[in-house]
């Protein structure tokens, strides 16, 4: 155990003392003790920046179990630093307006800050872990705090139906990454990511490539909302705003950004990853993109926004990919992907969470998050209108901020892709820059929407319940840090393409990528990227003016679509479904749970015996039929038949008494003296305890009939005896072994000084099983005794006969 | 099987009481009333103490000496359980002072 694992269970270590915080300490705002943390890990994980640039790792393990080869590796390259910062830096920056933007009297802010730093370890986990097995048990851990998070506010329906869907995608997502992941071990034997990428031939050769590509991007999907697992993250905008900036915008929701790209050096290169990630990514952020314009909650379209530009950060981790197959050219063109991706984590995650935080404010101030009661705020709230503006124009793609660059970047990516030769990309290929440029329409519009149908425009304060105002300047700090560092990057990309995105990138692409290929040009000459933008802005305003003449296809169109149609008849459909089958067999009545044993019982075993062949006869071994155990059996037989067919009780107990005793006269004609004497003792008990239990039916519904005959039940005990029969006789006609009875008629009286060799074993050879046969007489006795006297039910009443 | 004359007589008489035992075993089922069947079952008992007696001496063997008392026993004992069964419409008295 080194500092750095303590450093990634540091949250979850204060956790534990976040209650305590909370109990003693009421004057004070718990987020103020858990602020520090995240500070202190933001300055640690910076202090790796230097390290990283000269493509120095950082490895430290600590044992867990290793005999499974399951052990806390902690691996801090490139990649994982860049995660690091942004769980460390944003988490402070959450935290720090989560202390205004929740109420220290009327919230529960320990669980809060209990779960908040849950996931915050969680994530760190995730992204620092060597190990996958670590890395899946993280990986749970920030499905179940995200949980707890979205249900936070657990007094609403819609907040325990988000985070109750949320859980379900998330978690089956990450069930098929575990499964993903056990096969990668079975391919190479190992959980370690650096030793299966240094073993990715054995890997790409084997069978379960594919299997295991296909489960581990459904993991990846699933958490980061991608086309169609995208359906929870809207739902889960009822979580706090803090968590929603947090969580689902720029943290959690990368963990699948993150998985692909720590998973791109074992596969990367195959055309199934390569389509797989960018098709999925283009059809998630034309579809986020596409169904964003129609939101009317401020949320609900910064949670499509989400999903749309997470859709994006995908296709270029698919189009990079390429880079591989090429085996990098000389002028890197697909890199350029890999590198956009990065970049565009990076902006996503600032103006994105400024942007939460920015509705957040909206939300808080006027009590209201719908764009059709919002309006005119910008005279209101003159810094949350400039926040929004940039965060909008960055997400919109618009210069001078950092979004324009990345966006250039993905457009340079997207045209590159179309010159990919292989794959059928040389067809359909251009659809890949077409899509993204349609996407890039819808987001300007989405992003026009938000900025200024809530800050420009008419000023409705009928609508709202309280009286706005500018928020409070600690609610802002956070925003503005995060806006600020938007216009950073946005000027000075350079500031970002060594320290973090160059090794970053070489994490994704390792061996071929030199770091000092890249450069961020603010201006790269008129480029078709350029033109493109252009079209973006011409057709985005032209799109935003009219928007009330042409949104009317919403009324119609993404409803037919919409999956959550699909999720919740899904579920309806699996409750009902379920719930019919299972009424379906288990109806209460005790027949048919024996109908079904025993024709399972009869299915099993006769398919076994026609599949192995097993039946012989084989009268070798078989002894002579004598006179005397034919008629036996016939009376046997007639009084069995009798019991069945008889028309009263009574005529069937007796019945049954005849059997037994026929039976005692079987042991008498085969020589088993003790078995004849027990069988005629315990045979005449049984009949008076069946007379007993006859005298004492019911009065009312005495039922002297005839049973009456069902031909199931005909059938399947025709089956059973049948297939006795059938075992018997195989059984009897194939003896493998000589039997071990000759022992024991040899050393009867010799080892034990007993001449009755049934009795000698029972009590000396095998005394072990006597004494439990006796053992459960004593229960029965003692159960019987207990049944008659503790009548519980009947003690109020009192029975008849009780009292005397 | 059959060595010996005796061996003869022996099954002869075997089959006999096995055809009464299977006239008992008509009465046992048919009998229009349960003292009938109940009749029929005491002499059940009774003809399997033959047969037992029979078989052991077919087999050479004093073994079974033990089942045929306690057919007697049982035989005797549940003709009269069954009988104060049909006659009272109970086993054992429940109050034990009459």
């Amino acid at each position: 155990m080194s500092l750095i694992h303590l450093v990634i269970l540091s949250p979850l270590i204060l956790a534990i003392f976040v209650p305590f915080l909370h109990k003693y300490f009421r004057q004070i705002h718990t987020g103020w003790f858990v602020l520090i943390l995240p500070i202190l890990l933001f300055i640690y994980f910076i202090g790796f920046i230097r390290s990283s640039m000269n493509g120095e790792t950082y490895i430290s393990t600590m044992n867990w179990i290793p005999s499974l080869g399951i052990n806390f590796t902690v691996y801090l390259d490139g990649l994982g630093l860049l995660f690091a910062l942004l769980i460390t830096g944003i988490g402070a920056l959450v935290v720090l307006y989560s202390i205004y933007y929740l109420s220290k009297e009327k919230e529960a802010l320990n669980t809060f800050y209990v779960y908040l730093l849950m996931f915050m370890g969680a994530m760190l986990g995730v992204v620092l872990s060597d190990n996958l097995i670590v890395l899946y048990s993280f990986w749970e851990l920030t499905s179940f705090s995200s949980f707890l998070l979205i249900s936070y506010w657990y007094q609403r329906e819609k907040s325990r139906y988000g985070a109750q869907k949320s859980m379900l995608i998330t978690v089956f997502g990450g069930l098929a990454m575990l499964a993903g992941f056990v096969l990668l071990y079975i391919m190479t034997g190992t959980f370690s990511i650096r030793e299966i990428i240094a073993n990715v031939d054995i890997v790409t050769a084997d069978a379960l490539f594919i299997p295991a590509l296909i489960l581990i991007l459904l993991g990846a999907f699933t958490k980061s909302a991608q086309f169609p697992f995208h359906i929870w993250l809207p739902d889960a905008m009822e979580a706090p705003t803090p968590v929603s900036a947090y969580l689902h915008s720029a943290t959690m929701v990368k963990a699948g950004i993150y998985l692909v790209a720590r998973m791109s050096p074992i596969f990367a290169g195959a055309p199934e990853w390569f389509w797989l990630v960018s098709v999925f990514g283009l059809i998630t952020l034309f579809w986020g993109s596409f169904s964003a314009v129609k939101q009317t909650d401020l949320k609900g379209i910064l949670a499509f926004s989400t999903i749309s530009q997470l859709g994006l950060i995908m296709s270029l981790l698919g189009i990079g990919s390429a880079a591989v197959y090429y085996d990098y050219l000389d002028d890197n063109i697909y890199t350029v992907a890999t590198m956009a991706a990065v970049f565009h984590l990076i902006n996503h995650a600032t103006f994105k969470g400024s942007l939460f935080m920015v509705v957040g404010i909206v939300d808080h101030e006027t009590g209201t998050r719908d764009i059709r009661k919002l309006g005119g705020l910008m005279n209101i709230m003159p810094i949350s209108f400039t926040l929004a503006l940039i965060g909008s124009f960055a997400m919109a793609g618009l210069p001078p901020f950092n979004g324009f660059l990345s966006k250039e970047m993905f457009f340079t990516g997207m045209l590159h892709a179309t010159q990919i030769d292989a794959w059928n990309m040389d067809t359909l290929g251009i659809l890949f820059p077409v899509f993204a440029w349609l996407a890039s329409i819808f987001t300007f519009v989405y992003s026009m929407i938000l900025v200024f149908k809530t800050f420009t425009g008419k000023y409705q304060p009928e609508k709202l319940d309280v009286k706005p105002h500018e928020a409070p300047i600690g609610m802002l700090i956070s925003p503005i840090i995060l806006v600020s560092l938007v216009v950073i990057f946005g000027f000075f990309p350079n500031l970002l393409s060594p320290s973090l995105i160059g090794p970053a990138v070489s994490s994704i692409l390792p061996d071929y990528f030199l770091i000092e290929d890249i450069n961020i040009y603010f201006w790269h000459g008129w480029t078709p990227e350029l033109f493109m933008t252009i079209g973006v802005v011409a057709f985005g305003t032209f799109l935003y003016l009219t928007v009330a003449k042409w949104g009317k296809i919403y009324e119609w169109f993404p409803q037919r679509l919409a999956l959550n149609r699909f999720y919740d008849g899904g579920i309806v459909a699996l409750e009902r479904g379920s719930n019919k089958f299972t009424n379906s067999y288990m109806t209460g009545f005790m027949r048919d749970y024996l109908i079904i044993i025993f024709g399972f019982m009869v299915l099993l075993l006769g398919a076994l015996i026609v599949k192995l062949d097993v039946f012989t006869f084989n009268t070798a071994d078989a002894a002579d039929v004598g006179f005397y155990e034919v008629i036996l059996a016939i009376v046997m037989v007639i009084a069995t038949l009798t019991v069945i067919i008889s028309k009263s009780r009574l005529t069937a107990i007796i019945s049954l008494g005849v059997v037994g005793y026929s039976q005692a006269l079987f042991f008498v004609l085969f020589r088993a003296p003790d078995l004849a004497l027990t069988q005629l003792v315990v045979e005449t008990i049984s009949v008076a305890l069946y007379l007993l239990v006859f005298y004492h039916l019911p009065k009312f519904k005495v039922e002297i009939t005839r049973l009456r005959f069902r031909l199931t039940n005909f059938i399947i005990s025709v089956a059973v005896g049948l297939i006795v029969i059938i075992i018997g006789i195989s059984a009897n006609s194939s003896r493998l072994f000589e039997s071990i009875s000759s022992y024991f008629e040899a050393v009867t009286y010799t080892e034990a000084g007993g001449k009755n060799m049934v009795n000698v074993i029972l009590v000396d050879f095998r005394g072990f099983d006597t004494l439990f046969e006796g053992t459960v007489l004593v229960i029965a006795a003692f159960g019987i005794y207990m049944m008659i006297k503790l009548r519980l039910a009947d003690k109020k009443g009192g029975v008849e006969g009780e009292g005397k | 099987m059959f060595d010996t004359p005796l061996d003869i007589m022996l099954t002869i008489g075997l089959v006999i009481l096995s055809i009464s035992t299977l006239g008992l075993v008509y009465r046992v089922i048919k009998g229009p009333s349960v003292p009938d069947r109940v009749m029929g079952l005491d002499s059940i008992g009774i003809n399997l103490i033959g047969i037992t007696a029979i078989t052991s001496i077919i087999l050479r063997t004093d073994a079974f000496l033990e089942v045929i008392l306690l057919i007697g026993i049982i035989a005797f004992v549940g003709t009269v359980a069954f009988s104060k069964f049909l006659q009272k419409g109970e086993i054992f008295d429940r109050d034990r002072s009459n």
